[in-house]
């Protein structure tokens, strides 16, 4: 795939100054609109999980005209809810050492220096309200019997930093932005749309004006002006078929606005979660994840023999390799998600794994449980070990749990500046569906703290800024009916084929090359051959795609199909990021870029920047963004 | 395995709907009730018929979304477990299983196995939050809350709003969905301010949306997939009597 190379991105919108005082400037320096003018003013919000549902609760609380859209049949459903361990916040309620600083510092090296300093500074100082917000809103935290917050330890921090609510943190913060953006409903400051999907924006005057969507149940193309609009529409694992994200996870959304002029920033970091239940047959539709809370006292460990076939409690202990105790001695089982899948993958592949296939490690409570206590452990992890025997049939407090590394948070996405709007002005995007917080690899418990981060307290302040021009006039008439047939030729275009495979049966082949050529390890080899046979998979879908039913009624079939052939688009993008950067870096691992002990080798010195690509007819072309490094001095990340 | 199902279908609204028979062959046990159906799907677009339309999302009991009465019992009949968590293994091989939608009339038919269960979020528009804005709230430690407390809000805060409850009951009452939230917001002090107001709030809408009355027969947390105990109900009555005495 051939490619351009574009001019560098240089300004960020990111205030100079010291880094603790630049979100506070920001704040001063932004804009504001007067509340009777808030009501003239429109903004789109699609997407309701913690990053859309706080944007759009709190934009509606502060006057504006919202509308919302998911696809699902309530805003409660998005996928937030499902993240199970916690939210991190720089609260230093335990004393241990935890500061704001500390959080920026771990965030940014635990990204592997690819992250930007201003935001991951700014999304650390906020992480404080995240929770004092949540606590007003009555999410039931885990307490202390004293009456106070309770917290626990998480991968990647050597501090007592994650709230958590059992192991159900994401359902509670969602319901909680549910509950506020409910309230705004009421209040009649935010219109739902739900069962509706965003399949196109319409651009007027290089400003983002609106939005084409599909009702779900009609199949009613609408058109939706706005003044702003705003996508918190989530990452894009799905693009490897089998993920932890729900089924309903796509890339449409984000996807349609890179084509029409949306930057897409390093769309190949893609985090592989170290413990998730391992694949067990042809026809599994996802992956469930195992919450990495359970590394707190759950042991990871392989027999040390290759094809050790004997059950686990015959095993003694040794001829047992804990290896990332072995290997990691600081951290232990605790090390970041990056590592510690690759190390799976790593005993795996010399043969040592267990379970069918050999693609499994054991995480195993058999000393928690002597240590603590069966009913110890029952009160901390009971509902995640009910929900491991309901899927494999095992009772994981007899045997060690079998888990596998799995696809499951993306943190590229549409490229935003520091005030969270993509390089289409008045297009801000917010969330997953956005790059900027992460850096090559996401610690645990704070993509929560990112989503709400973003909804609750940056966006609200930045999108004002952008409003107080506003508003922007007349919309023209001639993008509105562009974009609307755009989106109608592309349906009838797939209605139309009419041949003999399913869309499932494309994503999954589509799946098993990105999981094969571009997943836990990449080669320049695997990632040319992706190169050359999704083009050809794709033109096979165009040419043999089945679509049954109508445009004009519920088809799921067809809403499948149209998020596939976003998939094939955008995992030829992924592929050629993966195969530019020749360096590894996070859940970035090129084979071919590794220190002596088999660790990630990054190249600072040609790669410290972030990949941004633009859409052209010409094909991509690559804008660098230079990653500047003024407090968190680049180092090669150890965790031994 | 080889099962039969006979799976209810209607095309929309004001289609009259009907049970269909379908033989799906070659059954893992170790699917889940949701994949046994994406085998049959595919099938069925390939044959050139329209493949049952049914909601899910996350696939890993959280969401809500998916849900349809099995064998007669709402998410079937495995105990507190959602309809992606119920697993083929737990069905006896060339077993018939009949498949319908929540039957309810707040919760009118979309198409097949969809139903529209929007009358849940009207109830908690009503009243089921806490009236905070956004942006500056108390330090969380200035609001202490015994763990007894914020550990039955938590049990009762787990409520997915799948409508199972609703299914189950013999007079389609939504009280178990409303006393869930009710209960959760109650039972914390950031709730208190609101208490009355927010359950008299709340069950009207419930009333208003069409749901029957509560008799205390029980079926609902007899299928809830997390287990929201009834006597969460006793405590949405206290607060609405007492509201209603005000």
């Amino acid at each position: 795939m051939k490619f351009t190379e574009g001019p560098e991105i240089r300004d960020t919108k990111a205030p100079a100054g010291p880094i603790e005082e630049r979100w506070e400037k920001r704040k001063f320096s932004a804009k504001l609109v007067n509340p009777a003018n808030k009501r003239k003013l429109n903004v789109i919000v699609v997407g309701t999980g913690l990053a859309g549902g706080s944007a759009a609760a709190t934009l509606g609380e502060l006057g504006y005209n919202v509308k919302s859209f998911c696809y699902q049949d309530t805003p409660r459903r998005a996928h937030s809810i499902a993240a199970q361990g916690g939210i991190n916040a720089a609260k230093n309620y335990r004393g241990d050492g935890d500061s704001i600083y500390r959080l920026f510092y771990d965030t940014v090296k635990g990204g592997d220096f690819r992250a930007r300093e201003s935001n991951v500074y700014r999304l650390a100082q906020v992480s404080v309200n995240i929770i004092d917000q949540a606590v007003a809103q009555g999410v039931p935290f885990a307490r202390e019997y004293g009456g106070l917050l309770d917290t626990r330890s998480f991968g990647g921090a050597q501090v007592s930093r994650t709230f958590y609510a059992r192991g159900q943190t994401g359902q509670q913060l969602l319901l909680g932005a549910y509950q506020a953006l409910e309230r705004q409903i009421a209040a009649g400051t935010v219109t739902m749309h739900t069962r509706h999907e965003m399949l196109d924006v319409i651009v007027s005057d290089g400003r983002a004006r609106g939005v084409i969507v599909r009702d779900m149940v009609t199949g009613e193309i609408e058109r939706h002006l706005a003044d702003a609009v705003v996508l918190a529409t989530g990452g894009y694992g799905n693009v490897f078929f089998l993920s932890t994200n729900a089924k309903g996870c796509n890339t449409t959304a984000i996807w349609r606005a890179h084509e029409r002029g949306a930057y897409f920033a390093n769309p190949c970091y893609t985090q592989i979660h170290p413990t998730c239940i391992p694949v067990s047959g042809e026809y599994q539709s996802k992956l469930t994840l195992m919450s990495e809370s359970l590394r707190n006292d759950g042991r990871v460990w392989v027999p040390l023999r290759k094809n050790d076939t004997r059950a686990p409690g015959d095993i003694p202990d040794e001829e047992r390799d804990y290896y990332l105790e072995r290997i990691y001695p600081a951290f232990g089982n605790l090390v970041p998600r990056d590592i510690a899948s690759r190390a799976a993958k790593n005993v795996c592949d010399e043969g040592r794994g267990v379970g069918p296939g050999g693609l499994g490690v054991y995480l195993d409570f058999r000393d928690a449980i002597a240590r603590l206590g069966r009913d110890a452990v029952e009160k901390k992890y009971g509902n995640l070990f009910e929900m491991y025997e309901r899927i494999t049939g095992e009772n994981p407090y007899d045997v060690p749990m079998r888990i596998y590394p799995a696809v499951h948070y993306t943190m590229g996405g549409l490229w935003v500046d520091y005030d969270l709007q993509s390089t289409i002005p008045g297009l801000f995007v917010i969330g997953e569906a956005n790059f900027s917080d992460h850096g090559a690899n996401r610690l645990g418990a704070s993509a929560l703290m990112q989503g709400l981060a973003d909804g609750y307290f940056v966006l609200p302040t930045t999108l004002g800024d952008y409003l107080a021009a506003g508003p922007f006039g007349d919309v023209d008439e001639e993008a509105v009916a562009e974009a609307e047939i755009k989106v109608r030729s592309k349906i009838d275009r797939l209605l139309a084929v009419n041949g003999t495979r399913t869309p499932d049966s494309f994503h999954r082949e589509l799946g098993k090359l990105m999981w094969d050529y571009c997943g836990m390890e990449r080669t320049e080899e695997s990632l040319r051959k992706a190169l050359e046979r999704i083009p050809e998979l794709r033109e096979e879908f165009w040419q043999n795609v089945k679509v049954s039913g109508t445009a004009e009624e519920l088809n799921q079939v067809l809403e499948k199909a149209g998020r596939v052939a976003d998939f094939f688009d955008l995992a030829e993008l992924m592929c050629l990021d993966a195969l530019v950067r020749t360096e590894s870096c996070g859940g970035h691992f090129r084979a071919e870029s590794q220190d002596a002990d088999g660790e990630a080798l990054r190249d600072d010195e040609h790669f410290a920047h972030v990949s941004a690509w633009e859409s052209t007819p010409d094909g991509p072309v690559l804008h660098k963004e230079a990653l500047e490094y003024e407090y968190v001095k680049m180092t090669q990340r150890s965790y031994k | 395995m080889n099962l039969t199902l006979k799976v209810w279908r209607q095309n929309g609204p004001a289609d009259s709907g009907r049970m269909v028979t379908y033989k799906v062959e070659d059954v893992s046990p170790d699917m889940s009730f949701l994949e046994m159906l994406d085998v049959l799907n595919e099938r069925l677009i390939l044959e050139g018929d329209d493949p049952i339309a049914f909601d899910h999302d996350c696939r890993e009991g959280i969401c809500g979304m998916c849900g349809m009465v099995i064998n007669g019992v709402a998410h079937g009949e495995q105990r507190a477990t959602t309809t992606c968590q119920l697993h083929m293994r737990h069905f006896e091989d060339n077993a018939t299983i009949t498949i319908e939608p929540w039957r309810a009339a707040p919760f009118p038919v979309v198409k097949d196995l969809v139903v529209d269960r929007s009358a849940f979020d009207r109830i908690i528009q009503a009243g089921g939050f806490v009236s905070v804005p956004a942006g500056s709230a108390p330090d969380a430690h200035s609001i202490p809350v015994r763990k007894e407390d914020a550990d039955a809000a938590f049990d009762a805060a787990t409520c997915i709003g799948c409508g199972a409850c609703v299914a189950a009951c013999p007079n389609g009452s939504a009280s178990l969905f409303t006393a869930a939230k009710i209960t959760h917001l109650s039972l914390l002090p950031q709730g208190q301010p609101e208490r009355l107001s927010r359950a008299k709030a709340m069950v009207d809408q419930m009333d208003a949306e069409g749901f029957g009355g509560c008799t205390n027969t029980g079926e609902c947390t007899a299928v809830c997939p997390k287990g929201i105990p009834l006597d969460t109900i006793a405590r949405m009555n206290t607060d609405y009597l007492k509201a209603n005495a005000k």
